[in-house]
């Protein structure tokens, strides 16, 4: 589904990416793990066309996204802030990004998180006043909003209580099964146990590992994920 | 609708809802009104809120553009990672804060000579005019408040910068213009000084409304000169065009960063 070819990334002195090929599989969930800085981050905004590489290139679909924006169309994206206007309602936003997506999009909101979340009425309340799980939820709730092909994750149960995480989790189970490919970041390692197929594994700019959950295990004869990506990180690139 | 007007639509109504647009409003409300009162007379009165737009309109609208984009930085990404252009955005960006700003500053302004109502006729072209002058002023600081925010990723040197800019059109500026005349005092000046004038913005703004009041020849050297060189119509026609060409630049300079910007 998405195809990065030697993609190249510095900021300034910082090299954050360095010649990353990944090639990320359809109605599959891969999670991009790595430490802090590690350029998770950086890969996931390339994807969507928030940050430009420096050399390589991304394909959608065998399709170069380039400078387009066509693309997102076709993505759901929740960032890791979850930072709005001050004086919008929630409702107002989602009917904002509604109106930007076009006439299309307006009749086929896909809203089930709303009630899942259990946040109808805090739609109707200034973004400002909310709380940050429930600006969180609100974030979610847009990612999901559009019936996305390829939803893009980072760190989507940050600051969740286990409830909404649990519905999130199961969300995001349930959009897997219905096709759509899920390419998502976390430091949870029982969560990316509990959702994640393939991983990625990101260490300083370049991808050391990437298969199935299950291989990872084999090779570094670990039987959890957070021992095996210890593993990985102490002896650097896995066999 | 395009792109832009339906990211304008929702970004206004946030700035509209702002208590710091609602404060602004006032301001220029209560400064209006007290001159109005006390000036003794609607020509001083004028001359008076004159000066307030001139020195509260660049400070307020560059500081206001400049957090309002820094607080809306999670916000933009956000949005641009719908399927929009980033031109359409950053032009939906600015002119939901310019128009906000602007109809604010106008009611603020204008109400209080409204009910007050101008009693001599002439000073209808003076007072549309500066309602003018500080529309464009709002337009003109809204653009480079943009252009800062998106060429500077560390909010404090962003907002350091915005506050030197005001500073050196609003203040240093005329020193430095002063310091120039009394130094070379004995050359012609009249030329190099009307460059001068278009290069500053808030002079220029100052001396647009000044040829309209009939008192550039005692407020201001440049405003004499141009009166002087070009007379009232031509004066105020190349001094409109000066403003235009400082709205589209730090706007269209802003866009293009924008655009190639990474988030």
């Amino acid at each position: 589904m998405i195809d990065i070819r030697r993609v190249e990334k510095a900021f300034g002195a910082q090299r954050v990416l360095q010649a990353v090929d990944l090639a990320i599989a359809p109605a599959r969930v891969t999670a991009i793990v790595g430490p802090n800085g590690a350029g998770k981050t950086t890969l996931i905004k390339m994807i969507v066309g928030l940050v430009r590489p420096d050399a390589g290139e991304i394909r959608f679909d065998g399709v170069p996204i380039g400078d387009g924006h066509a693309h997102r169309a076709r993505i759901g994206y929740m960032p890791q802030i979850a930072r709005f206007p001050d004086n919008l309602t929630g409702a107002e936003l989602l009917a904002m990004l509604t109106d930007l997506r076009g006439a299309a999009c307006a009749a086929r909101r896909d809203e089930t998180l709303i009630g899942a979340l259990g946040i109808e009425r805090e739609l109707s309340k200034p973004l400002r006043v909310l709380s940050g799980g429930t600006r969180q939820k609100v974030n979610a709730v847009i990612a999901f909003l559009f019936h996305p092909e390829l939803l893009i994750l980072d760190e989507p149960t940050a600051g969740l209580d286990p409830v909404a995480s649990s519905t999130l989790k199961d969300a995001i189970l349930a959009s897997r099964g219905a096709g759509r490919t899920v390419l998502l970041t976390s430091h949870n390692m029982g969560e990316l146990e509990e959702l994640a197929d393939d991983v990625a594994f990101l260490l300083d700019g370049c991808v050391r590992y990437h298969g199935p959950v299950h291989e990872l295990k084999r090779r570094t004869r670990q039987s959890n994920l957070e021992r095996a990506i210890a593993e990985v990180m102490l002896r650097g690139v896995a066999a | 609708m395009t792109t832009m007007w339906k990211m304008v639509r929702y970004q206004a109504r946030d700035v509209a809802r702002s208590r710091w647009l609602a404060a602004y409003t006032l301001f220029f409300a209560a400064a209006t009104e007290g001159l109005l009162r006390f000036a003794g007379g609607s020509a001083q009165a004028l001359a008076s809120v004159a000066s307030v737009v001139m020195f509260v309109v660049p400070l307020a609208t560059i500081v206001f553009g400049t957090v309002y984009v820094y607080n809306a930085r999670e916000f933009i990404e956000l949005v641009l990672a719908q399927p929009v252009r980033r031109r359409q955005l950053f032009a939906g960006l600015y002119l939901g804060l310019v128009l906000p700003l602007a109809v604010g500053f106008v009611v603020g302004l204008g109400l209080p000579f409204a009910l007050h109502g101008v009693d001599d006729p002439a000073l209808r072209a003076p007072l549309a005019t500066l309602i003018a002058v500080g529309v464009a002023l709002t337009a003109i600081f809204t653009g480079i408040a943009l252009l800062i925010a998106v060429r500077t990723d560390d909010r404090l040197r962003a907002l350091g910068a915005a506050i030197g800019i005001w500073l050196a059109c609003s203040l240093v500026y005329d020193g430095v213009v002063l310091l120039l005349v009394a130094t070379f005092a004995d050359y012609q000046l009249e030329r190099p000084m009307i460059a001068l004038m278009l290069a500053n913005p808030v002079d220029l703004a100052r001396v647009a409304l000044l040829l309209q009041l009939d008192a550039a020849a005692l407020m201001g050297y440049t405003g004499a000169v141009l009166q002087r060189f070009l007379g009232t119509a031509a004066g105020t026609a190349t001094a409109a065009a000066a403003l235009a060409l400082w709205i589209a630049a730090p706007a269209t300079l802003g866009a293009r960063a924008f655009r190639r910007k990474d988030f």
